[in-house]
């Protein structure tokens, strides 16, 4: 009876239509319970800093679940996307500067400085994404610092050390971060599908492909170098979007502030935190590690302090919860269910196996240890 | 113009010198535990730093003071190998190595601020400030001991690795891991004592850098790991002549642009590490590297 009850609703569902069945799925539910969360916050919470806060945990959800769809999907972990966060803003500030663009218009610039971090995501690419792993990662560290230095050196164009100042906003204060707060909520939930659409696509398909093994997936056909570099810049053009948006809330743009090589490393930990290559790790990411920055920032006096918790964090995680939040805690939950399914005789064995090896791609699952790669990288967990 | 440019190969020269001393630490411990130490560069700096507490407070000679600084350095590699690097495995290693390395290098940062605070900081000594003429050039004497130190201990490193059991274990591992462990390796220990003896060379490393760079602070690690990185990267990645070579011939580079552009040679570091990947993408002296992503 119990188990007839339990299945009940599933039995129904199957009937309805699939985004009613979504609607109806944990998934889903908590899809719609956080979206509504989100849409009322700066309606309910007025107070300025945390809308500020609020803000800007929303441009790292952009940034992160860009970063995801690159590095997440195809397993390339890029630490240089502050080019394109730092190039968005530039490109920005050096256009309404030239145009002599004034207010609202400022916001027409978003486009441009998606295109522009776009455009230099190619060559970008096909320098870094002839290399793997190791080289690949320092790579993309050497080519952020050329970036930053280019934003020092390259005064006639980017002010050197000054910065550049975005078009003044004739706004209420009070409107100012609700706008500015649904604007990065806007882009955040089109990441975030884009996210998702990119996940089931066969191009996403591809991407995991190039993870699990790239040259294995260029003998069944898959173009690395084009879908590498599509992914690559997707993700690049994003980021300069968010790199825009948040310019024009903080005002100002300076090299060491565009080109952070903190935001290199907080966009990869959001996303190992919540979990890399999935859709909502990155997002959970964000959500955590950005307000609690920004809080130990205000609440600490010294910010050492905060650095120093930001690395035992950052250790704690890749110590503890090495495949991140997500995925750990939904193989939890599966197991959890199953036993209480099989009525606690316990099922060990599906439950407990790699999320990602079994859910993704079978192929990886065969895949012969490879004399090339360390022997703890082929053993089981 | 002649005098300049001869000026700045000696500087290069001698830098390089150096910076193949903690280049080859970094490479080494790369062939072995496959791993990228991205703390290296902040462990130069906390180097430095105790070079600088002792001789403050125990006003002990800077290079007496390498006695107390070296093993001290060692210790914390092998601990932080054990405890940090030891425990990762599965298919995110990578990654997940250079996350905690970051980590790492991200503590270590914050609690040099906390204990030194941002202020930049030189080390002090009559040998620091003294120089000798040769052959027309002023140079500083310590960076004329400096190099000399980086060359013994290069040396010694080499002895280490191609004269003793030890180091044909390690090179053993650097080749091939689980052959090396079927052989009777025991690979655990030498990823430890590699890692060990890859950051003891940066207490070396840190107190001449900290000596020849006119002041450092604990935020100085950033611009070294990755002038560090380019140089390894640049050499092929596990190759140890090829990070001295590599580190001689990007330093000399270096203070040659310095001549004209100072704000640009750095940038200059990094093109070239650019433009020789995008002819050989396994560097100048690595293996081509076959291997899935």
């Amino acid at each position: 009876m119990r188990a007839f009850l339990a299945r009940a609703p599933q039995v129904v569902l199957r009937a309805a239509p699939p985004p009613l069945r979504w609607a109806a799925s944990p998934q889903g539910m908590l899809t719609i319970l956080v979206l509504a969360a989100a849409a009322i916050f700066p309606l309910a919470v007025t107070n300025q800093s945390t809308n500020s806060i609020a803000f800007q945990t929303l441009i790292f959800v952009c940034a992160a679940s860009a970063w995801n769809i690159f590095s997440g999907y195809s397993g390339y972990i890029a630490l240089g996307h502050a080019v394109f966060f730092g190039s968005g803003a530039y490109a920005a500030g050096i256009a309404a500067e030239r145009w002599h663009v004034t207010g609202g218009a400022e916001f027409a610039l978003l486009p441009l400085a998606a295109a522009v971090a776009a455009l230099i995501a190619v060559p970008f690419g096909l320098i870094a994404l002839r290399v793997r792993r190791h080289t690949f990662v320092v790579i993309t560290i050497a080519i952020f610092f050329i970036f930053q230095l280019m934003a020092f050196n390259l005064t006639g164009v980017t002010n050197g050390t000054i910065g550049l100042n975005a078009p003044f906003l004739l706004w209420d204060p009070v409107t100012f971060d609700q706008r500015f707060y649904y604007l990065a909520l806007g882009l955040a939930v089109a990441t975030i599908a884009l996210s998702w659409l990119i996940k089931g696509s066969r191009f996403g398909l591809q991407l995991r492909a190039i993870r699990d093994d790239e040259d294995r997936a260029a003998s069944l056909g898959v173009r690395a170098m084009p879908v590498k570099l599509t992914a690559f810049g997707i993700s690049g053009a994003i980021t300069g979007l968010a790199g825009a948006l948040w310019f024009f809330f903080i005002d100002q743009v300076l090299p060491q502030s565009g080109f952070d090589p903190l935001f290199d490393l907080t966009v990869a930990l959001m996303a190992f935190l919540g979990g890399l290559g999935t859709i909502s790790g990155p997002v959970l990411g964000a959500l955590i590690i950005e307000p609690a920055q920004q809080y130990m920032t205000t609440a600490f006096t010294n910010s050492y302090l905060s650095q120093i918790l930001l690395g035992a964090l950052f250790l704690a995680v890749v110590l503890f919860v090495p495949r991140g939040l997500i995925p750990t805690v939904a193989d939890k939950a599966r197991g959890w269910i199953e036993r209480r399914r099989s009525g606690g005789r316990g099922v060990a064995g599906p439950a407990s196996a790699d999320v990602r090896s079994s859910a993704d791609i079978p192929a990886s699952a065969d895949v012969p240890a490879r004399t090339d790669v360390p022997a703890s990288e082929g053993t089981p967990r | 113009m002649g005098s300049e440019l001869a000026r700045a190969v000696i500087n290069g020269i001698l830098g390089g010198g150096i910076y193949a001393l903690m280049a080859v630490g970094l490479t080494l411990i790369f062939g072995v535990l496959d791993i990228i130490n991205i703390a290296q560069g902040v462990m130069v700096v906390l180097g430095a730093y105790l070079s600088y507490a002792l001789s403050v407070h125990l006003h002990l000679d800077l290079f007496l003071g390498l006695l107390i600084t070296v093993p001290a350095m060692f210790a914390i590699g092998v601990i932080i190998q054990v405890a940090f690097i030891r425990p990762l495995h599965g298919s995110e290693r990578t990654s997940m190595s250079l996350l905690a390395s970051y980590a790492v290098a991200i503590i270590i940062e914050g609690v040099l601020y906390l204990i030194f605070g941002p202020n930049y900081v030189t080390l002090n000594a009559s040998y620091v400030t003294n120089s000798v003429t040769l052959l027309g050039f002023h140079l500083p004497y310590i960076e004329l001991y400096g190099f000399g130190l980086a060359v013994i201990l290069v040396a010694a490193l080499y002895l280490l690795l191609y004269r003793t059991r030890f180091g044909r274990s390690v090179r053993a591992t650097m080749q091939d891991r689980t052959a090396a462990m079927l052989v009777g390796v025991d690979v655990n220990r030498v990823a430890a004592l590699t890692y060990g003896i890859g950051v003891a060379v940066t207490a070396a490393g840190g107190m001449i850098f900290g000596a020849t760079s006119g002041g450092f602070n604990p935020n100085s690690g950033y611009d070294l790991i990755s002038r560090l990185l380019a140089l390894v990267i640049l050499a092929g990645l596990g190759s140890i002549g090829g990070a001295l070579v590599a580190s001689v011939f990007m330093l000399t580079i270096e203070a040659i642009v310095d001549i004209w552009q100072p704000s640009w040679s750095i940038v200059v570091f990094y093109a070239a590490l650019v433009i020789v990947l995008l002819v050989r993408p396994a560097g100048l002296f690595g293996r081509q590297a076959a291997r899935a992503q």
